[in-house]
Protein backbone atom coordinates (compact mmCIF):
# COMPACT_ATOMS: atom_id res chain seq x y z
CA UNK A 1 0.00 0.00 0.00
CA UNK A 2 1.41 3.36 -1.04
CA UNK A 3 1.58 6.00 1.69
CA UNK A 4 0.29 9.46 0.81
CA UNK A 5 2.69 12.39 0.49
CA UNK A 6 2.00 15.79 2.04
CA UNK A 7 0.56 17.09 -1.24
CA UNK A 8 -2.11 14.39 -1.27
CA UNK A 9 -3.33 15.02 2.27
CA UNK A 10 -6.18 17.43 3.07
CA UNK A 11 -4.98 20.60 4.85
CA UNK A 12 -4.47 19.92 8.54
CA UNK A 13 -4.92 16.19 7.87
CA UNK A 14 -8.62 16.68 8.51
CA UNK A 15 -10.66 13.49 8.40
CA UNK A 16 -13.22 13.97 5.63
CA UNK A 17 -15.24 10.78 5.90
CA UNK A 18 -16.23 8.20 8.51
CA UNK A 19 -14.80 4.70 8.46
CA UNK A 20 -11.96 5.72 6.12
CA UNK A 21 -9.60 3.36 7.96
CA UNK A 22 -11.10 0.67 5.71
CA UNK A 23 -8.81 2.08 3.01
CA UNK A 24 -5.76 1.33 5.14
CA UNK A 25 -4.87 -2.31 4.73
CA UNK A 26 -3.27 -3.94 7.74
CA UNK A 27 -2.92 -7.41 6.22
CA UNK A 28 0.83 -6.93 5.71
CA UNK A 29 1.34 -7.12 9.51
CA UNK A 30 0.56 -10.81 9.41
CA UNK A 31 3.19 -13.50 10.06
CA UNK A 32 0.71 -16.38 10.36
CA UNK A 33 -2.44 -16.68 8.26
CA UNK A 34 -5.66 -18.31 9.45
CA UNK A 35 -6.96 -20.97 7.09
CA UNK A 36 -10.65 -21.80 7.10
CA UNK A 37 -11.55 -25.48 6.73
CA UNK A 38 -15.18 -25.38 5.70
CA UNK A 39 -16.06 -29.03 6.36
CA UNK A 40 -15.21 -28.62 10.07
CA UNK A 41 -17.17 -25.36 10.42
CA UNK A 42 -20.34 -25.46 12.54
CA UNK A 43 -21.31 -21.84 11.72
CA UNK A 44 -21.11 -20.71 15.36
CA UNK A 45 -19.66 -17.35 14.20
CA UNK A 46 -17.43 -17.09 17.29
CA UNK A 47 -14.52 -16.20 14.96
CA UNK A 48 -16.57 -13.32 13.64
CA UNK A 49 -17.59 -11.89 17.02
CA UNK A 50 -14.13 -12.26 18.61
CA UNK A 51 -12.09 -10.95 15.65
CA UNK A 52 -10.53 -7.63 16.71
CA UNK A 53 -9.94 -6.64 13.09
CA UNK A 54 -13.35 -7.32 11.59
CA UNK A 55 -11.53 -9.59 9.13
CA UNK A 56 -14.05 -12.45 9.10
CA UNK A 57 -16.66 -12.02 6.40
CA UNK A 58 -20.21 -13.17 7.02
CA UNK A 59 -22.80 -13.23 4.25
CA UNK A 60 -26.51 -13.63 5.11
CA UNK A 61 -25.66 -15.07 8.51
CA UNK A 62 -23.24 -17.62 7.03
CA UNK A 63 -19.48 -17.74 7.49
CA UNK A 64 -17.55 -16.64 4.37
CA UNK A 65 -13.80 -16.31 3.68
CA UNK A 66 -11.29 -14.33 5.73
CA UNK A 67 -10.56 -10.77 4.69
CA UNK A 68 -6.79 -11.10 4.26
CA UNK A 69 -6.48 -7.39 3.45
CA UNK A 70 -7.07 -6.65 7.13
CA UNK A 71 -6.32 -9.81 9.14
CA UNK A 72 -3.28 -9.16 11.35
CA UNK A 73 -2.86 -12.87 12.06
CA UNK A 74 -3.35 -12.71 15.84
CA UNK A 75 -4.84 -16.21 15.90
CA UNK A 76 -7.74 -15.50 18.29
CA UNK A 77 -10.18 -17.08 15.80
CA UNK A 78 -8.17 -20.31 15.61
CA UNK A 79 -7.92 -20.57 19.40
CA UNK A 80 -11.61 -19.84 20.01
CA UNK A 81 -12.87 -22.09 17.18
CA UNK A 82 -14.77 -25.03 18.71
CA UNK A 83 -14.64 -26.99 15.44
CA UNK A 84 -16.48 -30.20 14.71
CA UNK A 85 -15.75 -33.46 16.61
CA UNK A 86 -12.46 -32.10 17.93
CA UNK A 87 -11.30 -30.93 14.51
CA UNK A 88 -10.72 -27.17 14.28
CA UNK A 89 -12.23 -25.26 11.40
CA UNK A 90 -9.49 -22.63 11.56
CA UNK A 91 -5.78 -23.39 11.57
CA UNK A 92 -2.83 -21.03 11.50
CA UNK A 93 -0.27 -21.42 8.71
CA UNK A 94 3.00 -19.54 8.41
CA UNK A 95 3.01 -16.88 5.70
CA UNK A 96 5.30 -17.46 2.73
CA UNK A 97 5.33 -21.23 3.14
CA UNK B 1 -34.17 -15.08 21.19
CA UNK B 2 -36.16 -12.45 22.98
CA UNK B 3 -33.26 -10.03 23.18
CA UNK B 4 -32.53 -10.24 19.46
CA UNK B 5 -28.92 -10.87 20.34
CA UNK B 6 -27.94 -13.86 18.23
CA UNK B 7 -24.68 -13.85 16.34
CA UNK B 8 -26.53 -14.63 13.12
CA UNK B 9 -28.78 -11.59 13.48
CA UNK B 10 -25.96 -9.36 14.73
CA UNK B 11 -23.74 -10.30 11.79
CA UNK B 12 -26.21 -8.64 9.45
CA UNK B 13 -25.59 -5.27 11.07
CA UNK B 14 -23.07 -2.80 9.71
CA UNK B 15 -19.75 -2.63 11.57
CA UNK B 16 -19.65 0.84 13.10
CA UNK B 17 -16.00 0.38 14.01
CA UNK B 18 -14.22 -0.67 10.82
CA UNK B 19 -11.17 -2.74 10.01
CA UNK B 20 -7.99 -0.91 9.11
CA UNK B 21 -7.54 0.51 12.62
CA UNK B 22 -3.99 0.27 13.91
CA UNK B 23 -4.53 -1.47 17.28
CA UNK B 24 -2.01 -4.28 17.90
CA UNK B 25 -2.77 -7.76 16.58
CA UNK B 26 -4.79 -9.60 19.21
CA UNK B 27 -5.86 -6.52 21.20
CA UNK B 28 -9.04 -6.83 23.27
CA UNK B 29 -10.26 -3.25 22.89
CA UNK B 30 -11.55 -3.27 19.25
CA UNK B 31 -13.68 -6.32 20.06
CA UNK B 32 -15.16 -4.48 23.03
CA UNK B 33 -15.96 -1.39 20.93
CA UNK B 34 -17.45 -3.53 18.18
CA UNK B 35 -19.70 -5.32 20.67
CA UNK B 36 -20.71 -2.12 22.49
CA UNK B 37 -21.70 -0.33 19.28
CA UNK B 38 -23.56 -3.38 18.00
CA UNK B 39 -25.69 -3.69 21.13
CA UNK B 40 -28.14 -0.92 20.35
CA UNK B 41 -30.36 0.22 17.50
CA UNK B 42 -30.14 3.89 18.49
CA UNK B 43 -27.70 6.26 16.81
CA UNK B 44 -24.69 6.68 19.10
CA UNK B 45 -22.31 9.58 19.65
CA UNK B 46 -18.96 8.69 21.23
CA UNK B 47 -16.24 10.55 23.04
CA UNK B 48 -12.85 8.95 23.39
CA UNK B 49 -10.25 9.73 26.01
CA UNK B 50 -6.65 9.67 24.84
CA UNK B 51 -5.28 6.16 25.04
CA UNK B 52 -4.49 3.17 22.83
CA UNK B 53 -7.98 3.11 21.36
CA UNK B 54 -7.98 6.78 20.44
CA UNK B 55 -4.48 7.05 18.99
CA UNK B 56 -4.81 3.86 16.95
CA UNK B 57 -8.33 4.33 15.63
CA UNK B 58 -7.81 7.83 14.25
CA UNK B 59 -4.40 8.24 12.66
CA UNK B 60 -3.83 11.12 10.24
CA UNK B 61 -6.67 11.21 7.71
CA UNK B 62 -8.01 7.77 8.58
CA UNK B 63 -10.70 7.03 11.13
CA UNK B 64 -12.14 3.66 12.04
CA UNK B 65 -15.34 5.20 13.42
CA UNK B 66 -18.52 5.42 11.40
CA UNK B 67 -20.36 7.36 14.11
CA UNK B 68 -19.95 10.96 15.34
CA UNK B 69 -16.82 10.75 17.46
CA UNK B 70 -14.89 13.28 19.46
CA UNK B 71 -11.34 12.92 20.67
CA UNK B 72 -10.65 14.48 24.04
CA UNK B 73 -7.58 14.76 26.23
CA UNK B 74 -6.70 12.05 28.73
CA UNK B 75 -8.62 13.61 31.61
CA UNK B 76 -11.89 14.85 30.22
CA UNK B 77 -13.80 12.33 28.09
CA UNK B 78 -16.67 12.35 30.60
CA UNK B 79 -16.69 16.17 30.85
CA UNK B 80 -16.65 16.59 27.06
CA UNK B 81 -19.47 14.14 26.55
CA UNK B 82 -21.43 15.84 29.36
CA UNK B 83 -21.27 19.00 27.27
CA UNK B 84 -22.34 17.24 24.09
CA UNK B 85 -25.23 15.59 25.93
CA UNK B 86 -26.33 18.88 27.47
CA UNK B 87 -26.28 20.55 24.05
CA UNK B 88 -28.39 17.70 22.68
CA UNK B 89 -30.94 18.15 25.47
CA UNK B 90 -31.06 21.90 24.82
CA UNK B 91 -31.55 21.44 21.05
CA UNK B 92 -34.26 18.90 21.75
CA UNK B 93 -36.04 21.34 24.06
CA UNK B 94 -35.82 24.04 21.39
CA UNK B 95 -37.41 21.64 18.91
CA UNK B 96 -34.35 21.67 16.62
CA UNK B 97 -33.78 17.95 16.95
CA UNK B 98 -36.28 15.17 17.54
CA UNK B 99 -34.14 12.06 17.12
CA UNK B 100 -33.41 9.82 20.11
CA UNK B 101 -29.62 9.74 20.37
CA UNK B 102 -27.44 7.82 22.85
CA UNK B 103 -24.02 8.70 24.21
CA UNK B 104 -21.00 6.55 25.03
CA UNK B 105 -17.63 7.66 26.38
CA UNK B 106 -14.71 5.27 25.93
CA UNK B 107 -11.63 5.45 28.09
CA UNK B 108 -8.74 3.19 29.00
CA UNK B 109 -7.93 2.46 32.62
CA UNK B 110 -5.32 5.24 32.77
CA UNK B 111 -7.79 7.80 31.44
CA UNK B 112 -10.54 6.49 33.70
CA UNK B 113 -9.11 5.24 37.01
CA UNK B 114 -6.44 7.95 37.30
CA UNK B 115 -6.29 10.95 35.01
CA UNK B 116 -9.97 11.18 34.06
CA UNK B 117 -11.25 10.25 37.50
CA UNK B 118 -12.44 13.69 38.59
CA UNK B 119 -14.31 14.46 35.36
CA UNK B 120 -15.85 10.98 35.40
CA UNK B 121 -16.93 11.40 39.01
CA UNK B 122 -18.43 14.79 38.17
CA UNK B 123 -20.36 13.49 35.16
CA UNK B 124 -21.70 10.54 37.14
CA UNK B 125 -22.78 12.77 40.02
CA UNK B 126 -24.52 15.24 37.70
CA UNK B 127 -26.31 12.30 36.10
CA UNK B 128 -25.74 13.03 32.43
CA UNK B 129 -27.60 10.59 30.21
CA UNK B 130 -24.64 8.57 28.97
CA UNK B 131 -22.67 5.36 29.36
CA UNK B 132 -19.02 5.52 30.30
CA UNK B 133 -17.21 2.39 29.14
CA UNK B 134 -13.77 1.75 30.56
CA UNK B 135 -11.69 -0.85 28.72
CA UNK B 136 -9.40 -1.94 31.50
CA UNK B 137 -6.08 -3.44 30.40
CA UNK B 138 -4.47 -2.75 33.74
CA UNK B 139 -1.68 -0.25 32.91
CA UNK B 140 -0.76 2.65 30.63
CA UNK B 141 -0.14 0.33 27.69
CA UNK B 142 -0.11 3.05 25.04
CA UNK B 143 2.83 4.93 26.54
CA UNK B 144 4.87 1.86 27.44
CA UNK B 145 3.28 -0.15 30.25
CA UNK B 146 3.48 2.19 33.23
CA UNK B 147 1.57 1.24 36.36
CA UNK B 148 -1.94 2.65 36.86
CA UNK B 149 -4.31 2.25 39.78
CA UNK B 150 -5.93 -0.57 37.77
CA UNK B 151 -2.68 -2.56 37.71
CA UNK B 152 -3.09 -5.71 39.82
CA UNK B 153 -0.94 -6.54 42.80
CA UNK B 154 2.43 -8.05 41.89
CA UNK B 155 2.32 -7.10 38.19
CA UNK B 156 5.59 -6.12 36.55
CA UNK B 157 5.40 -2.75 34.78
CA UNK B 158 8.07 -0.30 33.63
CA UNK B 159 7.45 1.99 36.63
CA UNK B 160 7.31 -0.83 39.18
CA UNK B 161 9.71 -3.31 37.59
CA UNK B 162 10.03 -6.66 39.31
CA UNK B 163 13.59 -7.16 40.46
CA UNK B 164 15.74 -7.25 43.56
CA UNK B 165 14.14 -4.11 45.09
CA UNK B 166 10.40 -4.68 44.51
CA UNK B 167 8.47 -7.74 43.32
CA UNK B 168 6.28 -5.68 40.93
CA UNK B 169 3.39 -3.51 42.09
CA UNK B 170 2.95 -3.55 45.86
CA UNK B 171 -0.59 -2.25 46.05
CA UNK B 172 -3.82 -3.99 45.02
CA UNK B 173 -5.96 -2.49 42.30
CA UNK B 174 -8.68 0.06 42.88
CA UNK B 175 -12.24 -1.23 42.65
CA UNK B 176 -13.60 1.42 40.31
CA UNK B 177 -16.90 -0.30 39.51
CA UNK B 178 -17.85 -0.17 43.19
CA UNK B 179 -16.68 3.45 43.51
CA UNK B 180 -18.87 4.39 40.55
CA UNK B 181 -21.84 2.51 42.03
CA UNK B 182 -21.35 4.55 45.20
CA UNK B 183 -22.19 7.65 43.14
CA UNK B 184 -25.78 6.33 43.33
CA UNK B 185 -25.98 6.02 39.56
CA UNK B 186 -28.72 3.78 38.15
CA UNK B 187 -26.35 1.25 36.59
CA UNK B 188 -22.77 0.15 37.16
CA UNK B 189 -21.48 -3.13 35.81
CA UNK B 190 -18.48 -5.27 34.98
CA UNK B 191 -18.27 -7.20 31.73
CA UNK B 192 -15.83 -9.24 29.67
CA UNK B 193 -15.52 -9.62 25.87
CA UNK B 194 -15.36 -13.41 26.31
CA UNK B 195 -18.98 -13.31 27.48
CA UNK B 196 -20.27 -11.31 24.52
CA UNK B 197 -23.96 -11.84 25.21
CA UNK B 198 -23.61 -10.64 28.80
CA UNK B 199 -21.61 -7.60 27.63
CA UNK B 200 -24.13 -6.60 24.98
CA UNK B 201 -27.10 -7.14 27.27
CA UNK B 202 -25.51 -4.79 29.80
CA UNK B 203 -24.86 -2.09 27.19
CA UNK B 204 -28.39 -2.48 25.79
CA UNK B 205 -29.91 -2.30 29.26
CA UNK B 206 -27.81 0.74 30.19
CA UNK B 207 -28.96 2.58 27.04
CA UNK B 208 -32.60 2.07 28.05
CA UNK B 209 -32.06 3.71 31.45
CA UNK B 210 -31.97 7.46 31.91
CA UNK B 211 -29.01 8.91 33.79
CA UNK B 212 -25.31 8.16 34.06
CA UNK B 213 -24.16 4.58 33.64
CA UNK B 214 -20.75 2.99 34.03
CA UNK B 215 -19.48 -0.29 32.55
CA UNK B 216 -16.01 -1.61 33.28
CA UNK B 217 -14.76 -4.15 30.73
CA UNK B 218 -11.59 -6.22 30.99
CA UNK B 219 -9.42 -5.79 27.90
CA UNK B 220 -6.46 -8.18 27.61
CA UNK B 221 -3.31 -6.60 26.18
CA UNK B 222 -0.74 -9.08 24.91
CA UNK B 223 2.04 -6.47 24.84
CA UNK B 224 1.62 -5.34 28.42
CA UNK B 225 0.50 -8.64 29.88
CA UNK B 226 3.39 -10.39 28.10
CA UNK B 227 1.08 -13.07 26.81
CA UNK B 228 0.50 -14.65 23.40
CA UNK B 229 -1.23 -12.69 20.64
CA UNK B 230 -4.02 -15.25 20.35
CA UNK B 231 -5.14 -15.53 23.97
CA UNK B 232 -7.01 -12.26 24.62
CA UNK B 233 -10.43 -13.88 24.78
CA UNK B 234 -9.18 -16.98 26.61
CA UNK B 235 -7.47 -14.82 29.25
CA UNK B 236 -10.59 -12.68 29.68
CA UNK B 237 -12.59 -15.89 30.17
CA UNK B 238 -10.07 -17.20 32.71
CA UNK B 239 -10.26 -13.87 34.56
CA UNK B 240 -14.02 -14.41 34.88
CA UNK B 241 -13.72 -18.09 35.85
CA UNK B 242 -11.13 -17.36 38.55
CA UNK B 243 -13.37 -14.54 39.89
CA UNK B 244 -10.49 -12.10 39.36
CA UNK B 245 -12.97 -10.26 37.12
CA UNK B 246 -16.46 -11.21 38.33
CA UNK B 247 -19.35 -10.33 36.04
CA UNK B 248 -21.97 -8.39 37.95
CA UNK B 249 -24.21 -5.37 37.76
CA UNK B 250 -25.41 -2.93 40.39
CA UNK B 251 -28.80 -1.62 39.31
CA UNK B 252 -30.18 1.16 41.52
CA UNK B 253 -28.06 -0.09 44.41
CA UNK B 254 -29.02 -3.75 44.04
CA UNK B 255 -26.15 -6.09 43.24
CA UNK B 256 -26.69 -9.01 40.88
CA UNK B 257 -24.00 -11.47 39.83
CA UNK B 258 -24.72 -12.12 36.15
CA UNK B 259 -22.37 -15.07 35.74
CA UNK B 260 -21.21 -17.59 38.34
CA UNK B 261 -18.42 -19.90 37.16
CA UNK B 262 -19.31 -23.61 37.31
CA UNK B 263 -16.02 -24.23 39.05
CA UNK B 264 -14.10 -21.32 40.58
CA UNK B 265 -10.55 -21.74 39.29
CA UNK B 266 -7.49 -20.73 41.33
CA UNK B 267 -6.18 -17.28 40.39
CA UNK B 268 -2.85 -18.92 39.40
CA UNK B 269 -4.58 -20.11 36.20
CA UNK B 270 -5.03 -16.47 35.24
CA UNK B 271 -1.53 -15.37 36.30
CA UNK B 272 0.51 -18.23 34.81
CA UNK B 273 0.13 -17.46 31.07
CA UNK B 274 1.15 -13.82 31.66
CA UNK B 275 4.80 -12.78 31.59
CA UNK B 276 4.08 -9.80 33.82
CA UNK B 277 3.47 -12.24 36.69
CA UNK B 278 6.39 -14.55 35.85
CA UNK B 279 8.40 -13.50 38.92
CA UNK B 280 5.55 -14.46 41.26
CA UNK B 281 6.37 -18.09 40.63
CA UNK B 282 9.98 -17.65 41.78
CA UNK B 283 11.12 -18.63 45.24
CA UNK B 284 10.45 -16.01 47.89
CA UNK B 285 7.39 -14.51 46.20
CA UNK B 286 4.86 -17.11 47.36
CA UNK B 287 3.34 -14.58 49.74
CA UNK B 288 2.29 -12.44 46.76
CA UNK B 289 0.45 -15.34 45.13
CA UNK B 290 -1.25 -16.02 48.46
CA UNK B 291 -2.13 -12.34 48.89
CA UNK B 292 -3.53 -12.26 45.36
CA UNK B 293 -5.75 -15.32 45.97
CA UNK B 294 -6.92 -13.91 49.31
CA UNK B 295 -7.84 -10.59 47.70
CA UNK B 296 -9.83 -12.33 44.95
CA UNK B 297 -11.61 -14.60 47.48
CA UNK B 298 -12.43 -11.65 49.73
CA UNK B 299 -13.89 -9.57 46.90
CA UNK B 300 -15.89 -12.52 45.58
CA UNK B 301 -17.28 -13.28 49.06
CA UNK B 302 -18.21 -9.60 49.50
CA UNK B 303 -19.98 -9.64 46.15
CA UNK B 304 -21.93 -12.80 47.00
CA UNK B 305 -22.91 -11.34 50.36
CA UNK B 306 -24.05 -8.12 48.68
CA UNK B 307 -26.20 -10.10 46.26
CA UNK B 308 -27.70 -12.15 49.07
CA UNK B 309 -28.71 -9.16 51.20
CA UNK B 310 -30.01 -7.27 48.16
CA UNK B 311 -27.71 -4.31 48.60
Amino acid sequence: MKQKGWRDLPPGSVVLEGGSAAKFKTGSWRAFRPVWIEENCIQCLFCWIYCPDMAVKVKDGKRAEFDYDFCKGCGICALECPGKKGKKAIEMAEEGK
Amino acid sequence: MATGLTLKELSKKEDLFTHGHRMCAGCGAPTIVKMALMATEYPVIAANATGCLEVSSCISEYTAWKIPWIHTAFENAAATLSGVETMYRSLKKQGKIDKEVKFIAFGGDGGTYDIGFQSLSGAMERGHDMIYICYDNGAYMNTGIQRSSATPLGADTTTCPAGSCVPGKLRPRKNLTKIMAEHNIPFAAQASPSHWMDLMKKVKKAHEMPGAKFINIISPCNRGWRSKTNDAITLARTAVNTCYWPLYEIENGVTKITFTPKEKLPVVDFLKPQGRFKHLFEQGNEWLLKAMQEEVDREWAKLQAAEKCGC
